[in-house]
């Protein structure tokens, strides 16, 4: 175990689960046909069923029974054929229905797993419970009048997938890692767009601490957690809160808190005399969701391949290294920029320029993959102009930086500024002499035995030919001059 | 007499010119102005203007031939369903100012239909009553009357009361009811009309505001077998709002009546011969079994076993739905709203003066029989005894066509009795109860009076989506019975 | 099984109906006696009988993923007790 608390009474480890909610993406939302945009004007995408008028009834939405299926296929999950829809009934402002429809006994998506790499290259499988499929709520507004709260209806009933992990957590880098797996994951898939800021993706921690080989102790679960960062240090923090009450001899008790980005710390949400008591039942208003193994199979046969097969895919295929193949994959983007890169040319010369120049180039500009200034096209195209030695290596960096300046095709650049590879032998040869007539007594020293002199002549012969040169050409050339 | 036709003489009548759908609309708007004080039958009536333009409409395309299967037909409905811009109140306080910006299902397809909506009628607060004493907008009175007692009010059944004392006094000629364990069959009985409660998905439940959900379905008021299926054709019908709707095609249900019943197994359940049926609904049954056996049925004696738990059953099922149903009254989207400086407040003052006490009660019940602990004893465990009874009904129904039972234990009793003890009350549904909770057809038939001259009701029960045959043995004990009583109070008497 | 005074008023308030002292007795004693009739169901033998959900005469129907509906914040909010601006409004809430 490496991360623990030392405590006075010993040594402790954590333990977290996490539940994820993330939003699926479909058009309407889950039981009604109002739209899913974020960021409409206040409780305008809000249909009667959102609102939970008299005599309205919820009708599911197949898309987003589908994008359950796909994300549980995604998870390596089990598919259930059979699910079915239940109400948790409590109040509160943001709940129109008083209710909530979610999946309770019988989700659509059982177990899974999903396999994190650490910082030191440990890679580890953490267990999912389950995914279910349930309507969000509205929001709530507390700034804008001293005595009210304002409610706009505009989420509620949107469709989120709510996927619990197993209690399989250990250090606070772990959780890190499970959510941009996760994120990473439900992109891919197409399936949510994992903005957290935009509140599409949004994490329940819990938080238990036990000493080694101890059954779980009390957990508290804290909601509602915004930023992968945030989760990190609400665990750290709340962890270390749990140890202290422990070893002053206290009992943690069972509760919802949360985390205050603004002061580090976390605190009590809900007082225990309000416990909750869901009273779930099966919604009477939905029959039992029953779906056919052939349809399961097809959209599973349709996915988009996701994030572990595609790195290995991208080493077996473009012979390059797991870390970088793991970097490359981490968005969709950028993995199908690199492969547009990559296809029919050298891999690893591929995975070079999009992890290095591109990629510093994009941070410059402020610019992501999306918005490069230099298509996957074009830096092919440079590619090729090194492979058909049209450029060399150092003339490339020229030719890119000019790409990313004016847009212009790489060609287009070469034949603009004249850079074309020097792999005349008689401009070469010529070059040379000059060289060694400037630099005789360099030339008499290296004769005498001082070989590292080589690269000082290789280099003035590049600057005496522009950089233009075919470094491969004025290496033989030399040696035959020199070596004389 | 216009306010005292059926819905097909009514229609003859129209489709012949003989009067005109004004005419129509406009006597039954004097009915109501006479006689709506006296039964409370109605809760809102539409401002006459509304009704007769909705008439002239009518009259406008019988004069172009188009005129649809329910046109220029004036009816009740109950103020369950939503109606646009008409106020919609459930009978409750809660929603005594809430006026729909939207039409259910059923009245959006009678109104399709070319129906003349006359007004909204009254019901037991939120449909949750056998009496329609609980609600808001004060008792509907049964315009029946004991003979030699005319100074004692008389319920008219509930939760549909409304409904059934308007058509039973010539306020309508027919209004919609919905039943959840016996809502439009006990009050028809008690008044001496036709009601019918469809499979469950036949008609939509889009619109109609919800008690429980699992048992809830809409359905004709009528003053015959045959209207009750010209009705239920204009009503019925698949809805892509209703995950619960069927999208099996609707029958012409009105042509089954009048179809001959030789052959049909009529089955009678022993079981409905509970303690405490009185001895003038005995008879009736006996008499009905023998009109049945001399139109060519056969009679059958069968079990349903399950039978004295079904109201058991019910009033676990039904409460846990309704507390759940009814959290959405929350006084912050609509409805009544009492203030509080809390959230919590709010909500707990505005149920509390929102809901009556029998409304209360229930929400009660349902929250409690959900609750943490006691789920499995209460609800799931009625959730499976709801299996038994249902397939009571599967296995009867492999041997016979149709159920015959009483409608109701006993004839309408006075406003103010059973009002003590919730079981008492409860029993009035003891024989409607079982239907419900199997999701079957069933209709209540008048058959006769009993010895202080109130009407009782006989019921048919039938297979899933068989209303048809259900319809045609109706129409055999309406044809045998020849009810033609109407009660004391009467848009026809005294006028 | 028995309602006690307490459970009574846990139940009022998970249901959010505010009962004064003197109502909940009341209400105890009428929710108790229709439980002893209740209780009737224990002797059913339900052993192996699945829960009846719904009346199962359909399976779950699905719509198409279509907005078709939104854009009526003015007659919701038309229908509401209280509001400001385009939000519905409740006493203020702490999170
Ligand atoms: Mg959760
Ligand atoms: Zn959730």
């Amino acid at each position: 175990m490496s991360y623990t608390i030392e405590g006075r009474t010993g040594t402790w480890e954590i333990v977290v689960g996490l539940e994820v909610h993330a939003q699926v993406i479909s058009h309407s939302k889950l039981f009604s046909g109002a739209s899913t945009t974020f960021g409409g004007d206040p409780n305008t995408q809000v249909s009667l069923v959102d609102a939970a008028f008299p005599g309205m009834l919820p009708v599911l939405n197949h898309e987003c029974v589908a994008q359950a299926v796909r994300t549980g296929v995604g998870l390596n999950a089990q598919i259930n054929l059979f699910s079915r829809f239940d109400r948790k009934n409590y109040f509160y402002a943001d709940l129109p229905q008083g209710y909530q429809i979610s999946q309770f006994e019988h989700p659509i998506v059982g177990k899974g797993v999903i396999s994190i790499e650490l910082q030191n290259g440990d890679v580890r499988e953490i267990g999912i419970t389950r995914l279910h499929l349930e309507q969000d709520a509205g929001k709530l507004l507390h700034d804008q009048d001293p005595t009210k709260s304002f409610v706009d209806l505009n989420r509620s009933g949107v469709a989120l997938m709510e996927i619990v992990s197993e209690p399989d957590i250990r250090e606070p880098e772990e959780a890190g890692a499970y959510l941009r797996k996760l994120r990473q994951i439900l992109r891919y898939l197409g399936t949510c767009d994992g903005n957290m800021e935009e509140g599409s993706m949004r994490a329940d921690v819990n938080v238990s601490v036990r000493k080694a080989g101890e059954p779980f102790r009390t957990r508290c679960e804290i909601k509602n957690v915004n930023s992968i960062r945030f989760v990190m240090q609400a665990i750290e923090v709340e962890a270390a809160r749990q140890v202290e009450i422990w070893e002053n001899g206290g009992e943690v008790d069972q509760e919802t808190r949360l985390f205050d980005p603004g002061r580090g710390a976390t605190r009590t949400m809900r007082a225990k005399e309000d416990a909750h008591d869901y009273r779930y039942f099966p919604d009477p208003d939905l029959l039992p969701l029953v779906l056919e193994q052939a349809w399961v199979d097809d959209l599973a046969a349709h996915l988009p391949e996701l994030p572990d097969a595609r790195r290995a895919r991208f080493q077996a295929e473009y012979g390059i290294a797991f870390y970088d193949a793991g970097v490359l994959v981490a968005e969709q983007a950028v993995a199908e920029y690199y492969e547009a890169v990559a296809r029919g040319r050298d891999g690893k010369l591929a995975a070079t320029w999009v992890m290095g120049d591109l990629f510093a180039a994009l941070n410059r500009t402020g610019n992501s993959i999306e918005t490069s200034p230099v298509s996957a096209a074009a830096l092919g195209k440079m590619l090729d102009l090194i492979a058909d030695k049209t450029i060399n290596g150092k003339i490339a960096k020229e030719v890119f930086e000019d790409m990313v300046e004016t847009g212009e095709s790489p060609d287009a650049i070469v034949e603009k500024k004249g850079l074309r590879q020097v792999t005349d032998t008689g401009a070469i040869d010529a070059a040379i002499a000059a060289v060694l007539e400037k630099h005789p007594d360099k030339l008499a020293e290296y004769r005498s035995g001082k070989d590292k002199l080589f690269g000082f002549f290789v280099g003035q012969v590049m600057k005496e030919t522009k950089g233009k040169a075919n470094p491969a050409m004025v290496n033989d050339a030399l040696k035959a001059h020199l070596d004389v | 007499m216009l306010t005292g036709l059926t819905l097909t003489q009514a229609r003859a009548g129209l489709t012949t010119r003989k009067f005109s759908a004004r005419e129509l609309a406009q006597a039954h708007l004097d009915a109501i102005a006479r006689l709506n004080t006296a039964l409370n039958a109605y809760i809102t009536v539409l401002p006459e203007a509304d009704v007769l333009a909705s008439a002239d409409a009518a009259d406008a395309r019988y004069a172009a031939g188009t005129a649809g299967i329910m046109d220029g037909l004036p009816i009740g409905v109950k103020d369950l369903f939503c109606t646009k811009g008409v106020r919609t109140t459930a009978a409750s306080k809660m929603l005594a100012d809430f006026v729909p910006p939207y039409e259910s299902t059923v009245t959006a397809n009678l109104l399709g239909a070319g129906a003349v909506f006359l007004g909204k009628t009254n019901l037991d607060e939120f449909a949750m009553g056998s009496a329609n004493m609980s609600s808001a907008f004060g008792p509907t009175t049964n315009p029946w009357k004991r003979k030699g007692d005319e100074a004692t009010a008389l319920v008219p059944g509930g939760s549909s009361g409304g409904s059934s004392a308007a058509v039973a006094a010539g306020m309508a000629l027919a209004a919609t009811g919905t039943d959840t364990g016996g809502s439009i069959r006990q009050p028809a009985a008690y008044c001496g009309i036709v009601g019918l409660k469809p499979t469950y998905g036949r008609c939509s439940r889009w619109g109609t505001i919800a008690f429980a959900s699992s048992l809830d379905q809409a359905g004709p008021m009528t003053r015959s077998v045959a209207d009750a299926g010209l009705m239920l054709e204009a009503m019925a019908g698949f809805d892509a709002k209703d995950s619960t709707s069927s999208n099996r095609a609707v029958p012409q249900f009105h042509k089954a009546v009048g179809k001959s019943v030789k052959g049909l197994r009529v089955g009678i359940p022993a079981e409905y011969r509970a303690p405490g049926l009185s001895a003038d609904v005995v008879a009736m049954w006996e008499q009905g079994i023998a009109w049945l056996k001399a139109a060519g049925c056969e009679v059958v004696d069968v079990s349903l076993p399950h039978t004295r738990y079904g109201l058991t059953t019910y009033y676990i099922i039904a409460p846990a739905e309704c507390s759940s149903n009814l959290a959405r009254y929350d006084g912050i989207r609509f409805g009544l709203r009492k203030d509080a400086p809390s959230l919590d407040g709010v909500y707990e003052a505005t149920r509390a003066a929102g809901f009556g006490q029998e409304v209360r009660n229930r929400i009660l019940m349902g929250t409690y029989v959900l609750s943490a602990g006691y789920y499995d004893a209460y609800y799931l465990k009625a959730q499976k005894v709801r299996t038994l009874i249902r397939r009571d009904f599967e296995q009867a129904f492999e041997n016979v066509d149709v159920l015959l039972t009483p409608t109701a234990p006993s004839a309408a009793f006075a406003q103010g009795e059973n009002m003590d003890d919730p079981v008492q009350m409860y029993l009035n549904d003891i024989f409607t109860v079982p239907a419900s909770m199997a999701g079957v057809p069933a209709l209540s038939v008048p058959v006769g009076l009993n010895e202080v001259g109130l009407p009782l009701g006989l019921q048919v029960i039938g297979k899933h989506f068989d209303e048809e045959t259900v319809l045609s043995v109706g129409g055999a004990l309406e044809a045998a019975a020849g009810f033609t009583h109407t009660p004391s109070i009467h848009a026809g008497a005294g006028a | 099984m028995s309602l006690d005074l307490a459970t009574t008023r846990r139940i009022a308030k998970l249901a959010r109906i505010g009962l004064e002292e003197h109502e909940l007795e009341a209400t105890r004693q009428k929710l108790n006696g229709i439980l002893g009739w209740i209780d009737q169901l224990a002797e059913v033998d339900v052993t192996g009988v699945p829960p009846m959900v719904g009346t199962e005469t359909e399976t779950l129907r699905q719509r198409e993923d279509k907005v078709t509906d939104g854009n009526s914040r003015d007659a919701l909010l038309a229908c509401a007790p209280e509001t400001s601006g385009p939000f519905y409004t409740v006493p203020k809430v702490v999170e």
